[in-house]
């Protein structure tokens, strides 16, 4: 059967990984046509180096970049985030892939539509 | 213990006083969002020069430009800036794009290559900066991959950031959509082009870069 794959990424395996790796995986991944939904998103500084890293893979008629959509980060104010003193930023699902094959349609605050093409 | 407790905390009044720190500032946003334009506008009315070319193919700035020391005055408070006029952030470039303008294959292949480079060094600069004016074009979908890591970055250093609501001289533009996205920082609706509310932007500077 042919078709585009889409990888689910969970939550688990990505807070076993360090920034780089993600970044690497992420890269690689899309790079060879796939689409991927991460569970859990990347920090600001994560997304940074993934724009970084994409922009120098970008070259004509190869790579044209990331199609990339997540939600905007929740700050994390609870009780005891504040009684430890820890801001922590919570990211959420992200889905990335191919800018040659994924379009966004619609996003709002809640809902990511995309259209993938072969 | 006391003593250099005391020093210290004078030393700090003391460089308070005599040297006036400059907040830097970046003005970041999507490619054609108008970054430029207001960065012209501001440096032209506070100053008298301008700072870059303005153009409606996306990625016409491909280097960060910094123009030092333009002091803005605002309701009796003043506040002197270094304003850095960084290139359109992206997470994709397609040469193609840009012969559609009527580019040749060649020069359209070029502009890709340093508009890439043009990235980079955007994001580079975040790791420099005071504060950020994080300008969007108010007629399109605010919620995308551009501005949620702009805001997500200033978020984590903990810096502050205006958001420009740029271009409410047209009519499909709606300022409320964005402030709808990204409720918890101020918005300034603007147009930099014919120059709505740009003193209630200068205002919002004075504030929070001040
Ligand atoms: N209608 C309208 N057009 C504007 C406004 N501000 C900028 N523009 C237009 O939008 C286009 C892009 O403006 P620039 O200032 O070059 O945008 P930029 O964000 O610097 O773009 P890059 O350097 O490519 O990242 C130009 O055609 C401007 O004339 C505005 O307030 N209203
Ligand atoms: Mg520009």
């Amino acid at each position: 059967m042919k078709g585009i794959q889409l990888d689910l990424i969970s939550e688990d395996k990505l807070d076993g990984m360090t920034s780089m790796e993600k970044v690497r995986l992420i890269l690689d991944e899309v790079r060879n046509g796939k689409i991927l939904v991460l569970e859990k998103g990347l920090t600001p500084n994560e997304q940074t180096k993934l724009i970084e890293l994409t922009m120098t893979e970008i070259a004509p008629d190869d790579f044209a970049g990331i199609e990339i959509e997540s939600y905007p980060v929740k700050q994390n104010d609870s009780f005891f985030s504040k009684l430890l003193g820890k801001n922590t930023m919570k990211t959420r699902l992200t889905v990335i892939g191919p800018a040659a094959q994924l379009k966004t349609i619609k996003k709002d605050r809640d809902l990511i539509s995309a259209l993938v093409s072969p | 213990m006391g003593i250099i407790k005391k020093l210290g905390l004078n030393f700090t009044w003391f460089k308070n006083l005599f040297k006036k720190k400059i907040a830097r500032i970046g003005i970041y946003g999507p490619p054609n969002a108008g970054k430029t334009t207001l960065a012209n506008r501001i440096v032209r009315d506070w100053t008298g020069d301008a700072m870059g070319s303005v153009s409606n193919i996306p990625h016409e700035t491909r280097r960060a430009r910094r123009r030092q020391g333009v002091t803005i005055d605002s309701n009796g408070s003043s506040v002197t800036l270094d304003i850095i006029d960084t290139p359109g952030l992206a997470t994709k470039i397609d040469f193609k794009d840009f012969m559609a303008f009527g580019m040749s294959e060649e020069d359209s292949k070029r502009r890709a290559k340093e508009a890439t480079e043009g990235v980079i060094e955007a994001v580079k600069w975040l790791d420099d900066l005071d504060g950020v004016i994080l300008v969007m074009d108010a007629t399109e979908d605010p919620y995308t991959q551009v501005n949620v890591t702009v805001i997500g970055n200033m978020e984590a250093r903990k810096l502050p950031l205006l958001i420009a609501a740029n271009k409410i001289d047209l009519p499909t533009s709606s300022p409320a959509r964005i402030h709808s996205a990204f409720p918890q920082h101020p918005l300034i609706p603007i147009s930099a082009l014919e120059g709505q509310n740009i003193d209630l932007l200068y205002k919002q500077i004075a504030e929070h870069f001040g």
